[in-house]
């Protein structure tokens, strides 16, 4: 269709120009790239030319598999006891240069599991980091999404009424967000130091001394949760602000309609706030969980992934991949993985909560 | 019982005074409008009624119970809002049973009540839609319905009908007149329309600036304004004001005149007046007759509109002011035509001019 306006209007394109080889050479063209180098052994830098290798780098990022073994049992079939416990066979005579089982050449135990009797399961990943890492990401977005956008919620009620001040309220939970991820974390890491960290300081004092300091990024068990309190406690105010925006739409008169009806406060909120939130709640919903299946910046500044992996993220994945290991078709192959996470998850968010009619 | 009675009723925002002392009995099942023009307090008036606006002094009792600290809920009103206010997520049936759903009654209660206000109100058929599946009248059917299920003792009306089209508000009009003979209930009315007052009220408050202007039955503030504001307000087209010179004073009467106006004794009920003073001559467009021969009042005529059963006439008088005459009939006048009116003088009203 070659209207007037996008054949004859010159200026108009000439002015758009910019911004469309930007979005072209920085969005749309890597976007593509990866895809392509995914199925590629591309390096960052390398004398040797690139190969097409088909889905190798998905089979060696998503190979799973499961073992199931006997244990090991002595001369009169007893099962030979090792502190305590069964003694099974070495994976490792399995999974290196064992000519019978090749198909588990490579791989590496992730977790094991007994279902009854004295077998035992293995679960063997060809990558195990990036194996923690999905799982890492699936725990960031299963508590962020919910929790951050309840509190969200709860602060957005808050502040949605006319009192003096109101305003300052506003502004202070809404500063986190105005100040850089980076700088964010560099102070939450200073909050969480294991020796004089304020929260240890803080929860030493309330507590009398109770409390043991505890290094909250260099423990395993307490790391990832700690990102997530300081990722929750971030974005709220972002959050918030959409809610308020949502709850400023409701008609007021709604309100005192419910309220000569004799509706009490929870009722208030079953009947008519939260109805009328419903298109603000997917639109949330959907902006949390994207966001936090992006989760990088925290990882990088505050624990590199670590300590023992518990911190791992798909993002910090591909980028500790593609940049630090050089293996960009590694880093596209991630990417492109994470696309297809996210976006099967947003077509799914957007069909459960469909206008139903 | 639903007596509504306030007693010196003010309302302020910070300095501002909206309502400057009001005082209204309505009596048990009566049907009472609150108009006067916009801005006039009317409509925060029937607010302070339900609740919705806290009372800056006086005193509010309804049935006997003073409600002034009472929340909405607990005053026993219900309130049908101009722009309806609709839950927009909610079905019809929904929407007329949510006063129900919130005090928790049983579905077969429900059901019973929603149909029996919905054959009222003759809107059995859309009780599945939603709203966004309504028109404007059907939508206010619909907060009607609301209002009236669950039977409470005071109904309040927030301009109900000014978002509607002229012809379907005529209708709903008659139909909310209906509804109040049905019902039996209290009803107040805000409007600022004042064929709807007129038609509808068994008492009409005439409001302007937060102060009562004239409280009384229809047909008493239309044949017996207290004052020019109420004469001008009620009637349509509305009344004609003649300044006139005050020749002489007899008893209740006082006899009148200006430049184009020939001296005439009509009563001095809302004096007192003094001879030489001026004075404002109120006269009924509807009252004005054509003279046969030589009339009281002396112009030319500037304008007609034929509206087919009523004929109105724009008249010019000798001093330059213009007048309005309704005459019933078709009648077709030249234009420049010197015209000479009459009128009953028993019909005329004289005020002393507002300073």
């Amino acid at each position: 269709m070659a209207s007037k306006f996008t054949v004859s209007n010159r200026t108009g394109w000439l002015m758009a120009g910019p911004a469309v080889l930007l979005i072209a050479g920085f969005v749309i063209l890597p976007f593509f790239l990866a895809i392509g180098f995914s199925f590629t052994n591309q390096r960052l830098v390398s004398p040797n030319p690139t190969e097409f290798t088909g889905l190798a780098n998905y089979r060696q990022l998503l190979g799973v598999t499961t073992l199931t073994l006997d244990p090991v049992r002595d001369e009169a079939g007893a099962v030979v006891m090792k502190d305590g416990e069964p003694e099974y066979p070495s994976l490792r005579s399995l999974t290196r240069n064992n000519p019978d089982r090749p198909d588990l050449a490579g791989m590496r135990e992730w977790f094991s599991f007994s279902t009854g009797g004295d077998s035992r399961t293995y679960v063997l990943a060809r990558d195990v980091v990036f194996m923690k890492a999905i799982v890492n990401t699936f725990i960031f977005v299963l508590v962020v999404a919910p929790v951050q956008a309840g509190l969200a919620l709860g602060l957005a009620l808050l502040i949605n009424q006319r009192l003096r001040g109101i305003n300052v309220f506003r502004a202070i939970y809404f500063m986190p967000v105005v100040v850089s991820i980076v700088v964010v974390s560099l102070l939450w890491r200073l909050i969480y130091d294991g020796q004089s960290g304020l929260l240890n300081n803080l929860l030493g004092t309330i507590s009398f001394g109770l409390i043991p300091p505890v290094d909250w990024l260099g423990n395993p068990s307490t790391a990832l949760g700690s990102i997530i309190a300081m990722s929750i406690w971030q974005a709220v105010g972002f959050h918030m602000v959409i809610w308020l925006s949502g709850l400023q739409t409701i008609s007021p008169t709604l309100y005192e309609a419910a309220a000569i009806e004799g509706a009490s406060k929870w009722q208030v909120f079953r009947y008519i706030t939260w109805p009328g939130l419903r298109n603000t709640a997917v639109l949330i919903l959907i902006v949390i969980t994207m966001q936090a299946f992006g989760l990088f910046a925290q990882i990088d500044v505050m624990t590199n992934g670590g300590p023992l992996d518990s911190t791992q993220t798909i993002v910090f994945q591909a980028i500790e991949r593609g940049y630090g290991k050089q293996d960009i078709s590694g880093g596209s192959a991630i990417s492109v993985i994470l696309f297809v996470i996210v976006l099967s998850i947003s077509l799914i968010q957007r069909w459960l909560t469909r206008e139903k009619s | 019982m639903a007596r509504i009675s306030l007693k010196d009723v003010k309302k302020c925002y910070g300095n501002a005074h909206v309502i400057k002392g009001v005082d209204i009995e309505v009596e048990d099942g009566e049907f009472c409008v609150f108009v006067g023009p916009s801005g006039c307090g009317k409509s925060t008036l029937l607010r302070m009624i339900a609740g919705l606006e806290d009372i800056t002094s006086g005193q509010m009792t309804i049935g006997d119970k003073v409600v002034n600290e009472l929340p909405p809920a607990e005053r026993g009103v219900a309130m049908v809002f101009q722009s309806y206010a609709i839950f927009p997520h909610m079905t019809v049936r929904e929407n007329v049973a949510f006063g129900l759903t919130i005090a928790g009654a049983s579905k077969a209660e429900k059901d019973a009540k929603v149909a029996e206000a919905a054959r009222i109100l003759q809107m059995e058929h859309l009780l599945d839609r939603r709203p966004s599946q309504l028109s404007g009248g059907q939508r206010q059917r619909v907060a009607i319905g609301r209002a009236i299920v669950r039977k409470p003792q005071v109904f309040l009306f927030d301009e109900p009908l000014s978002n509607l089209d002229a012809a379907l508000r005529m209708d709903m009009r008659m139909e909310i007149g209906k509804l109040h003979n049905q019902l039996g209930a209290t009803m107040i009315y805000v409007t600022h329309d004042q064929v709807e007052a007129m038609t509808l009220a068994d008492k009409i408050v005439v409001l302007k600036d937060g102060k009562v202007m004239q409280i009384g039955a229809p047909m008493e503030l239309y044949h017996n304004p207290a004052n020019l504001f109420v004469a001008g307000f009620l009637g349509a087209p509305s009344m004609n004001f003649i300044d006139v010179t005050v020749q002489a004073v007899n008893g209740t009467k006082a006899l009148v005149s200006n430049a184009a106006l020939d001296p005439v004794e009509v009563s001095a009920a809302r004096g007192p007046f003094t001879v030489g003073e001026k004075a404002i001559l109120g006269l009924r467009p509807q009252y004005l007759s054509v003279a046969e021969g030589a009339g009281r009042l002396h112009g030319a005529v500037a304008l007609t509109e034929r509206l087919g059963a009523e004929t109105v006439v724009e008249v010019t008088l000798k001093d330059g002011k213009p007048l309005i005459a309704a005459l019933s009939q078709d009648r077709v006048f030249p234009l420049g035509a010197a015209g000479d009116l009459d009128f009953d003088p028993a019909t005329a009203h004289l005020f002393r001019p507002e300073v």
